[in-house]
């Protein structure tokens, strides 16, 4: 409990508060249309993909409201890529404070994921938008989003815990994580509807627990139709179905762990 | 035990140096699939280093440049962990070594001030109550809404000096403040350090200013090649680091001649108060000729005066001889000593010093300029 209190000490939480702050200002240095383009560069993907794949594709495959189905995966997937690429560079990003002044290593990569996670509220706005204008009505299950959007943090702060370190002496690691996401862009059901995939694939895409807690957060919002695949479906409740939550507990202690056993020679590597 | 500040306890740091770099996961698995394991080269910075820092000293580590001092004082602060020993601190300890760490060039004046209060351990609203007088110090108002990258490194200097005094620790580290700034922010530094000792602060203090060394520190240590080789008065550190730097030019000089030179010369600054400056000629001579030396103080490349011994007694074979000059008629900048050893007969150059021993007289006069301080003064009428 003490070292809890510690951790989110005065100091801790203002200088977190001063990097996202400065993280947000300068990102958007420059640019004329600044903050909003964190609207409009999901905004714009969501106008791309739903031509694509709602329009002409027809991925949809007959599950109501196709349109938001779309758009709430796209949302998810732009934070978790988002926090991730920009966790991943953040300590190495930072290495002259590193090098000249004793701060908690971890409030570096936790201010970037905060910053993604600002970015993911202003993007869930739209989502509710959309879903008004769909005319999607607001069930009783929504109450259960909140702790999706938790499981997908922890998941992206346990990679990200773990690239943010071992970036600082393996560079390669930014291009390999990039083609690690365009994989895992096409194996999570952003685009498309999972019925379309074989019963057996559809067991093990779930296992991973982006395409989990995308289909979750699918159901618990939008719609409860049998079309709507969730993992508790797949595995008819069995004990399966808990596989992607050790997955993120796993990778989130291994992060944590991996990140601590490396943050005293950051000053020295970097 | 309570009044100890810092326990530094036999403390050694290594640092691995992989010897062939290694940053790619594909020159790692190369590697790695050839069956090796990466070769390191571990290089001590420390070896061994044990001192205790009472508490309202005033604290010196000095030592030539790689020598570990840098090294010991990022210990210190907790950015490098020791290989082996430990460092117990009791206080309050500052966790920076440098000034204006985190400043962003894209960022305003004002921007910088919190974030860099930020790093500091300040909170907004804590930032916002000291905002005015940081800015007031630094003297610059009119530019805090401009970006950090328009400022002149001097302004640069400025700011971040007046946020870190604001930094409330009971263990000050410093490393080459000194070195930045014009005259003015080293006056502004040196009042800054006799508040710090007045309200008996602990401050721990890298530098290659000896005179400081000698002017602010109760006490210092002398690190060489990772071992701390003198634990003393500053005084005698200072002279130990202006000694080994001398022998170390001279054996460069042997070098570039390439033979043993007949006559010797040496200067060297022995000790400077606020009025005098004492300046000691060593000369050997393998002749026993009669000598004397002529010694010209030099401001800014430009003889100013010159004085020789030829009224003394002559010099001969080896001996020292030392210079006191009284420096309150000169004004606040750097002076040279130039010298030569001369054959009383026939006033025969027979060699210079190699090196010019320099000092530096402080002074914040903006009225006067040039060395010179002229006995005058203004009429009114």
């Amino acid at each position: 409990m003490e070292r809890v209190k510690a951790v989110f000490s005065k100091q801790n939480r203002a200088l977190l508060a001063e990097l996202v702050r400065t993280d947000f200002k300068l990102r958007y240095q420059g640019s004329v249309l600044g903050y909003a383009w964190s609207l409009l560069r999901p905004l714009m993907l969501f106008g791309i993909l739903y031509v694509i794949f709602a329009l002409v594709i027809k991925s949809g495959d007959g599950i109501p409201h196709f349109p938001v189905y779309l758009l709430l995966g796209i949302v998810l997937w732009t934070f978790f890529t988002d926090m991730t690429t920009q966790s991943l560079g953040s300590v190495v990003g930072r290495g002259d404070l590193i090098r000249k002044i004793r701060i908690p290593r971890w409030t570096i990569v936790f201010s970037s994921s905060i910053g993604a996670l600002i970015n993911l509220g202003l993007n869930l706005i739209v989502v509710a938008v959309v879903m008004l204008i769909n005319q999607v009505g607001i069930m009783h299950t929504a109450i259960l989003f909140p702790l999706l959007l938790v499981e997908i943090y922890l998941f992206a702060l346990g990679i990200s815990l773990f690239m943010s370190a071992a970036f600082v002496k393996f560079r390669d690691l930014g291009f390999i994580w990039e083609v690690i996401l365009q994989i895992g862009f096409y194996l999570t059901p952003i685009l498309y509807a999972m019925t379309l995939i074989p019963h057996r694939f559809q067991k093990l895409q779930l296992l991973n627990p982006m395409a989990q807690a995308m289909q979750d957060s699918r159901y618990t919002l939008i719609s409860h139709d049998p079309k709507v695949i969730t993992i508790s479906r797949v595995f008819d409740d069995g004990w399966y179905r808990l596989v992607p939550f050790a997955v993120v507990l796993l990778v989130l202690f291994g992060g944590l762990a991996y990140f601590r056993s490396q943050a005293n020679s950051f000053a020295e590597n970097i | 035990m309570d009044d100890i500040a810092v326990t530094v306890d036999h403390v050694s740091k290594s640092f691995r140096l992989p010897h062939e770099k290694q940053n790619t996961v594909k020159s790692a698995l190369i590697h790695w699939a050839r069956g090796g394991r990466r070769s390191y080269e571990r290089q001590r910075v420390l070896k061994d280093v044990s001192f205790e820092i009472r508490k309202g000293d005033f604290f010196a580590i000095v030592g030539r440049n790689g020598s570990g001092k840098s090294t010991m004082l990022k210990m210190l602060a907790g950015i490098y962990t020791p290989t082996s020993g430990g460092i117990q601190v009791n206080g309050k300890l500052t966790p920076f070594i440098e000034l204006g760490v985190g400043f962003n060039p894209e960022l305003t004046g004002r921007e910088n001030v919190f974030l860099n209060g930020a790093l500091l351990g300040f909170n907004r609203k804590e930032m916002e109550a000291m905002y005015d007088d940081i800015v007031g110090f630094a003297e610059l108002e009119k530019f805090m809404d401009q970006k950090l990258k328009n400022y002149s490194s001097g302004m640069q200097v400025r700011l971040a000096f007046s946020i870190a005094i604001r930094a409330q620790s009971d263990i000050l580290l410093l490393d080459e403040v000194l070195a930045v700034g014009d005259a003015a922010f080293q006056q502004k530094c040196f009042d800054y350090f006799e508040e710090l000792r007045e309200q008996r602060k602990t401050v721990i203090f890298v530098s290659h200013d000896m005179d400081a060394v000698r002017r602010f520190c109760t006490r210092a240590v002398y690190i060489k090649d990772g071992d701390l080789i003198l634990d003393s008065t500053p005084a005698e550190v200072a002279d130990l680091y202006i000694e080994e730097n001398m022998q170390s030019t001279r054996q460069k000089d042997k070098n570039i001649d390439g033979q043993a030179k007949l006559y010797k010369l040496t200067s060297k600054i022995i000790e400077q108060t606020d009025d005098d400056v004492l300046i000691r000629f060593s000369y050997s001579a393998e002749s026993d000729d009669d000598m004397y030396i002529g010694v010209s103080v030099l401001r800014d490349g430009v003889s100013i005066a010159e004085i020789n011994t030829k009224n003394l007694p002559p010099l001969q074979g080896t001996g020292r001889i030392t210079y006191k000059l009284n420096i309150t008629h000169l004004n606040g900048g750097m002076y040279q000593i130039g010298s030569g050893l001369f054959r009383s007969k026939n006033a025969e150059l027979l060699g210079v010093s190699r090196t010019k021993a320099q000092f530096m007289v402080r002074g914040g006069d903006l009225t006067r300029g040039g060395a010179l301080k002229l006995a005058d003064s203004w009429i009114l009428k």
